[in-house]
Order: structure tokens, then sequence, then C-alpha cells
């Protein structure tokens, strides 16, 4: 048995009743080197509280600009097991189905290639491989594609696009997420391999403003599913709730955002014009309430983290779109495309899409994308901040 | 005489911006696209420039790095530190 490295603060991480990253890393290092090292450097890291890692530079597989990150020890002659230990981001499927098969493929072959140590599933949606060298790079690469997958995206290209579990698994999806997911992916696959952007571009589909993937804070583009008529309602199961001890008045109507909801003690009473489509109601409520049947998807644009800026949210540009068919598809990507368009010109270095409407302003960003404002382009419910007034409009409007 | 431009001519001319600024400026794959199209003006669209990035990577010419952004440089010399 290999003889793993004093690790008195790591230790410290596996108390406690939950899993524990330190024991999983210890399990691997009973069999692999480079999992000894991992140990010995991150010990050494919470001594100092110094990291001992360096990213970037030259490391992919051949064709491609992105999916393989590059990471290097800076005490390589200390713990040469990691001193190249690099990172590969593989496409996950919609919506994150896998067959315990696919699993046991990929961890097989990461058995045999790398570390062994996985991160399921990175910030973007990946299915994080963690540590390799770079000899092992393309033959990790071929073993990927062997078993039906492939390198996602990372640097300044199109980021994985990833979705919700959408109408797999959920009946309050407003639109095919899984699908969209999949049918971006296979129609910018040269986006996502190889990068053209200023930075980073990323897809979030989410198929109700529930926002399980958290499209809106995390996505230059998110797309939320949404409903436009009324939401669905059964009398009778309200009632049931209020019989079984829900209390409607205060935990349903007190918290609607909108304020459109009144509760009498025996019908609720929704004034839909009023509606925010939270979503609170419906997940209060889920055998009593639903989203409408007209149903399809908000466009927004522009969140990000805090990296090189601070954090943003999307909002909205286009309000209500079908993505039911073929044609709905491309009126999408026509839209996608105008706006890579315009940001792939004027954009600087590092500059996400959201950042960069903020620096030239909503109303140019619209003009240079071809789109007409409207009232419903809202930062937040009931605000907003991209009506437009061109000067002399309103000496026009009183003559 | 054609005012079309072949991909690999193209391709050759972003080598040669992407080896003159090799060391001193670090060229994003959109920065050698609206170099071409200073170039070769109307003659010239992303979509070829695309195309010739392809080629430059593929035929090993030139390398995607990643230093913050992604950018496209020349392969580092056997020996030289990546």
């Amino acid at each position: 048995m290999a003889e793993l490295p004093a690790t008195p603060l790591l230790d410290d991480l596996e108390k406690g009743p939950w899993p524990s990253f330190v024991t999983e890393i210890k399990n691997a290092a009973l069999h692999k080197d480079s999992c000894k090292d991992l140990l010995g450097q991150l010990e050494r890291s919470y001594r100092e509280k110094i990291g001992h890692w360096k990213h970037g530079g030259i490391v992919g597989v051949l064709g491609y600009g992105g999916g393989v990150i590059g990471r290097y020890s800076d005490l390589p002659k200390e713990f040469p097991g990691i001193a190249h230990f690099h990172t590969l981001r593989i496409n996950q499927p919609s919506g994150w189905f896998y067959t315990s098969k696919a699993l046991r493929d990929i961890c097989d072959l990461w058995e045999e290639h790398g570390s062994g140590l996985t991160n399921m599933h990175g910030s973007t949606g990946d299915i994080i491989l963690l540590g390799t060298t770079t000899d092992e790079l393309e033959p990790t690469f071929k073993a990927l594609t062997d078993v039906g997958f492939d390198i996602g995206g990372s640097g300044s290209d199109v980021r994985t696009p990833s979705c919700c579990v959408g109408p797999a698994r959920c009946e309050w999806a407003c639109y095919d997420t899984l699908k969209v997911c999949y049918q971006l992916t296979m129609d910018y696959q040269d986006e996502i391999h190889r990068p053209m952007f200023p930075y980073k571009f990323k897809f979030k589909m989410s198929g109700c403003p529930n926002d399980c993937v958290a499209s809106i804070a995390r996505s230059d583009m998110s797309i939320i599913g949404t409903w436009r008529d009324d939401i669905q309602q059964d009398d009778a199961a309200v009632k049931e709730y209020a019989d079984k001890g829900l209390n409607i008045q205060r935990d349903v109507v007190g918290n609607c955002p909108g304020q459109c909801m009144e509760w009498d003690g025996e019908k609720l009473t929704i004034d839909n014009d009023l509606c925010r489509r939270c979503m609170h109601c419906i997940n209060a409520m889920p055998k009593a309430l639903a989203p409408g049947k007209d149903r399809g998807a908000t466009i927004l644009l522009g969140s990000k983290a805090p990296i090189v800026e601070g954090a943003l949210l999307s909002s909205v540009l286009i309000p209500f779109l079908k993505i039911d068919n073929e044609e709905d598809f491309k009126d999408l990507q026509a839209l996608v495309e105008e706006i890579w368009e315009v940001w792939g010109e004027e954009g600087k270095n590092r500059e996400r899409v959201g950042e960069f409407i903020q620096r030239v302003g909503m109303a140019n960003f619209l003009e240079a994308i071809g789109l007409e404002p409207v009232a419903e382009m809202v930062a937040h419910p009931r605000e907003n901040p991209y009506v437009f007034y061109n000067q002399g409009d309103d000496e026009e409007e009183d003559k | 005489m054609s005012d079309e431009v072949s991909v690999e001519e193209v391709a050759d001319a972003m080598y040669k911006q992407i080896a003159d600024a090799q060391g001193l400026k670090k060229l994003k794959p959109g920065d050698v696209t609206k170099m071409m199209r200073e170039l070769y003006g109307d003659r010239v669209d992303k979509k070829l420039c695309k195309l010739a990035i392809r080629i430059l990577i593929e035929s090993e010419r030139c390398v995607y790095t990643y230093f913050g952004g992604s950018y496209i440089e020349l392969p580092p010399k056997e020996g030289e530190e990546k």
C-alpha cells in the first residue's frame, strides 16, 4: 500500500457526515502517484496559504483551441507527479442524463489515462476530468471519442451549452430545453472548439422561470421558458391544499411579487395581467396550478460571474419566442449570430457581451443588432431602462 | 485576372502576421481576421478567415494558446519553455 503524506490540515476536511474530496483523493492516491503528490501540494498550500498551481499556456488536442486547461505545479521537483496536471472539460449530455455504462466508460478511460479524479460537474456543466500529462491528452481524446464523448469549450469560445432536465422529467418545461441545447451544441461545433470571440460566451437553457440551471446569473444568453396566457388553475385542488393546512393567504398570496392574487377562503382569483411569472404560487401548489398552455421562452442577454469585472444578471432581449420548430430555431440562431457579429467586431479583449452592452449602451447595441426596443425589455420586473427618446419626439407628439 | 483570394493565400498572410507579432503582441483570432480584412478588403470575409485559421491550426503551423483569453501563436521551438 502506498504511503500517503501527512496531511493534518486536509484531514480536518474529512470530519463530519458529508462526503469529503480529501477522502476521495486519498483513495485514489493508493494507486496513483499523481494523487499522492496532489495531497502533498494541497496540504502545503493550506499550510502556506499560497496556491501552487499555474495555468494556461499551450496544451490542447490537435485542431481544438478549447476544452483542455493547462495546469502545472510550480513545485515540480517536490511534486513530480503533478508537474503537469491538466484538466479536460468534456461535453456533458443535455440534462446530464447518462447510462451507467457511459459513466463507467468515462471512469475507466480516465483511470487509464489520467488521475482518475473527476468533478461531476463543473460550473459550466461539463464533466471535469482532473489531472493528466501533456502526453496523455491525445490518447484521452481518442478514448473519449471512441465511447461517444467530445471535449467541451474553454477559453474565448462558446462554452459547452447546458440545460435543465426540461420536458424529460418536468411538467413545467415551457419548451424542449434538451432539444435546443443539443441543437446549439451541434450547430456551433466550430465556435465551441475554435476560439474566435473577444471572450467566453455561454448558453444556458431553463425550461421555466424557476431557472434550475441559474441561467439568468451564469450565462451570456439565458433562454428561460415562460408562457403568455393564463396560469392553469384547478380550483378543487386549490381547496384541497387549503383543507390540508396550507395557509394560502400568508404563504401564497402574501408572497406574490405582483400582488396579482386574491383568496377569499374558498376560491383563488388570479389577475394574470399582473403576473410576473415568478413561479412561486405554482411551486407552492404544484397539483393545483401550472404554467399556461401558450408556452415559449424569454431570451435574455448579458449575465456573468465576477471575473474581470463585477457580476451581471441577464436582462430581457426577446420577451417571448416560440422555439417549437425548425423555423423558430432559425430565428433564435439569426439573433445569436447577429449578436456575435457585433460583439466580435467591436468587443474589447476579455470583454463579455454584457460588459460590451454596458460600454456601448443598450440603445446602440439594439440598433447594431437590428432589434426594435420594446417595453418588455426589462432588466428587472417592472423596471425598464431601455425606453429611448429621441430629441424632438415630445414636440412631435405635442403637435 | 480573378479578384478572388484563396484560403491558402489568406492562411499564409495570417501566418506572416502571427510570426511578425510573435514575442511582441499576442493576437486573437479576431485580430488576425481584422488584419486580413484590412489587407484584402472585401475580397475576404469572416468565413474565409475562419477556414484559413483552421488550416493553420490543423497543419500545426500555429497553435491556440490561453493566457486569460485565447490567442493564436507559433508553436514553441524544441526546448523552449511553454
